[in-house]
């Protein structure tokens, strides 16, 4: 028992650390990429390719004063920043690197790692709400009404990949894909099965993970140009610093899921690596495509968002989720 | 526990867009009273950089004022100067030598292709696409190179002189003004490819504040937002000055007038303006830039003069009301951005707010230039 707790603190511990240092340098990532595709170097003055921008940047934003604007709600306020990156490093504890590397593997693993990716959109209705500010009120409302909006779509696909695994466990989502790339939940043909259906859902599933991370075309959230920077207009220093930290450990769990769920998880296609290689190699690549199409698109408006969601991803994903229950009773 | 917003009697609420906003791209304020995200009203507060630039005029010589004319619309100043020497030159009867003008027109054109990439490039940021500012800014940059060589600076142009220039162009600037077409045309159809096409763009831009013709007429709105409502007004052709009328150009004209119109109509100035370039660069005449008489101290005849000139943003019309001495009695500068601004208040009424900035974006403002 203390030796299984022991093993969980630990693993929080690593989770943090792979979560913090993800965030981080995925926004030089983020700003290296950005700049390979503006024909401009990016980051170069910290550090070798700018390397030691990351660092320098956070010591800016700890060093800073957390200013408290006078009449928002305190608790709330300071709260809100912490629930934004906790959810996300409490979703890694369950997140199977490969067979033997996973800090504790549940059996509703993906449910766990739904609830608590839901609650991000709490922290943003929070920050927003207690801001006192109108553009973060404004922002705050878009985020909650995306969030349910993207949330339903996602979870009727990832049920499709559930009764096709018959599991909810991550392991074994990953175990029923294994043998040849061509297995994978992503194309037609999974064992005892044909879907002609699964490149489209896992295309719902990577637009749904957009949405729901905010990220551009879908960041209507903190959309720069309309509203200042919404919900987090108020936040300074780390409270500021916590919301984009989260941005990014969300689309790191996004990246995960979506591996986990449609691209085989740790699964070799070559057998070249050892599996929890290509897992990282499979998630940075979805990682990168988040980065490309968010400095390729420009942002869509909230009623386009949610008519796209409502009106042709959630009939589609039903229509997918139909089909696969007959076809599991069929064959 | 905070205070909650206040909303008013009929549950609206007043959001103040400015003065520093990153959309109004200058200190342009606009008070909306806001139903949730529809805008139920909106106000367009101005004069948060007003500099009194008509004023100025009153008690300096023409020849001092020159360099003014560059600080109102700092993205086209060309066009602006143009407007002022045109009008000083009618009303004091200087000849302009052939050479001059064919320079004017170029420089002038090569001035509104970097004025329409710019707001080419904070249009798509408005909308939320940032790459594309970037690749703008890199084909701008050669032409504020190219600019720069000939009339050592690189926004607030002070080139055009009275009955000529500051001084003439040379080979490389021939050259490479050359390279700078070939290259832009090459940009033009990357943008189409990238942004134009773009379902996103589409979706956001078409029907998206519609402007129609009368509407343009009542507020006096000019340039490319009244031709993308369907008025085909370019002063250029309509009411033809400088060597224009030798240039052999289209004025693109589109009658939905929204703000997809009004991209469109931008995106083909722009090639039109090449157009412009490269035939005057072809028939280049030899010759002076600068008359060879030309009074020393420039004072007009009393009277009364107008001269209006199709700037980036519209018509630029500058009237100078003389009494003989050596400075205007009184200057009255018509800009083009303050009329098509005043369009906003009543066009974006009932629009979601993303959509009323981005409407705002295709109107194409510069404040200086509305405040002056």
């Amino acid at each position: 028992m203390s030796l299984t707790l022991l093993n969980v603190v630990a693993a929080v511990i690593i989770a943090i650390a792979f979560v913090a240092a993800n965030a981080a340098y995925l926004v030089w990532a983020e700003r290296k990429g950005a700049g390979f595709i503006q024909r401009r170097p990016g980051p170069t003055e910290n550090g070798p390719w700018g390397l030691l921008q990351p660092p320098v940047d956070g010591i800016k934003l700890m060093t800073k004063q957390l200013l408290i604007p006078g009449g928002v709600d305190k608790i709330i306020f300071v709260i809100a920043p912490v629930l934004a990156m906790f959810p996300s490093i409490v979703s890694f504890v369950t997140i199977p690197f490969s067979d033997t590397i996973v800090a504790h593997n549940v059996n509703i693993g993906l449910l766990m790692i739904f609830v608590f990716g839901s609650m991000s959109a709490m922290a943003l209705l929070m920050g927003g709400w207690s801001s006192r500010n109108k553009y973060s009120m404004i922002s705050s409302v878009r985020a909650v009404s995306q969030a349910v909006a993207y949330e339903i779509p996602m979870l009727i696909t990832a049920i499709t990949v559930v009764m096709i695994a018959g599991s909810l466990d991550l392991m074994d989502i990953v175990h029923k894909q294994s043998g040849g790339f061509w297995h994978w939940n992503i194309w037609p043909f999974q064992k005892g099965l044909f879907n002609i259906l699964m490149p489209v859902s896992f295309l719902i599933f990577f637009v749904c993970s957009l949405a729901e991370t905010n990220r551009a075309p879908f960041d209507l959230g903190e959309a720069e140009s309309e509203l200042v920077a919404g919900f987090h207009t108020e936040y300074s220093s780390m409270g500021f610093g916590l919301f984009f930290m989260g941005e990014y450990a969300n689309i790191v769990i996004g990246a995960c899921l979506t591996t986990i769920l449609f691209l085989g998880g740790w699964d070799c296609p070559f057998g070249l690596l050892p599996g929890v290689w290509w897992f990282i190699v499979k998630i940075y690549i979805l990682i990168f495509t988040f980065i490309w199409i968010r400095w390729t698109f420009p942002r869509t408006t909230i009623y386009n968002l949610l008519n796209l969601s409502w009106k042709v991803l959630i009939p589609i994903s039903l229509f997918n989720l139909l089909l696969t229950a007959g076809l599991l009773k069929v064959f | 526990m905070s205070e909650p917003i206040v909303l008013q009697p009929d549950e609206t609420f007043i959001l103040n867009v400015g003065p520093q906003h990153p959309a109004t791209h200058g200190v342009l304020r606009v008070k909306m009273t806001m139903d949730g995200e529809f805008i139920y009203d909106a106000e367009t507060v101005i004069g948060y950089i007003h500099r009194m630039h008509e004023k100025m005029a009153e008690n300096r010589t023409y020849a001092q004022y020159l360099p003014n004319l560059s600080r109102l619309d700092y993205l086209s100043a060309m066009a602006y100067c143009h407007g002022y020497v045109l009008a000083v030159e009618k009303a004091a009867a200087i000849e302009v030598p052939q050479r001059a003008e064919y320079i004017r027109a170029i420089t002038v054109e090569m001035n509104r292709i970097s004025s329409h990439l710019v707001w080419f490039g904070a249009f798509v940021m408005d909308l939320g696409g940032f790459s594309p500012l970037m690749y703008a800014f890199d084909d701008r940059e050669q032409i504020l190179d190219l600019l720069e060589a000939i009339t050592g600076s690189r926004l607030t142009y002070c080139y055009f002189r009275f009955g000529g220039l500051y001084n003439d162009i040379d080979d490389d600037f021939i050259e490479g003004t050359r390279r700078f077409i070939k290259r832009m045309r090459k940009s033009l159809k990357m943008y189409h490819k990238l942004v134009t096409t773009n379902i996103i763009l589409m979706t956001r831009l078409k029907d998206i504040g519609p402007v129609s013709a009368d509407m343009c007429q009542r507020y006096g709105a000019t340039g490319p937002v009244a031709r993308g409502s369907g008025i085909n007004y370019d002063v250029r052709r309509n009411e033809p000055y400088s060597v224009y009328p030798e240039f052999d150009f289209d004025i693109p004209v589109y009658s939905e007038g929204d703000s997809f119109a009004r991209y469109k109509v931008r995106m083909e100035e722009m090639e039109q303006s090449l157009r412009i370039i490269e035939q005057g660069l072809d028939k280049l005449p030899d010759g002076p830039v600068n008359p060879e008489k030309k009074p020393k101290t420039i004072k007009l005849p009393p009277g009364d003069y107008y001269t209006a000139v199709e700037a980036g943003r519209g018509s630029f019309g500058i009237r100078i009301v003389s009494d003989g001495d050596k400075s205007p009695y009184r200057l009255k500068l018509r800009s083009p951005t303050y009329s098509n601004m005043h369009l906003f208040d009543e066009a974006c009424r009932g629009m979601l707010i993303a959509d009323a900035l981005a409407f705002m974006g295709s109107l194409d403002l510069v404040i200086p230039e509305m405040d002056r």
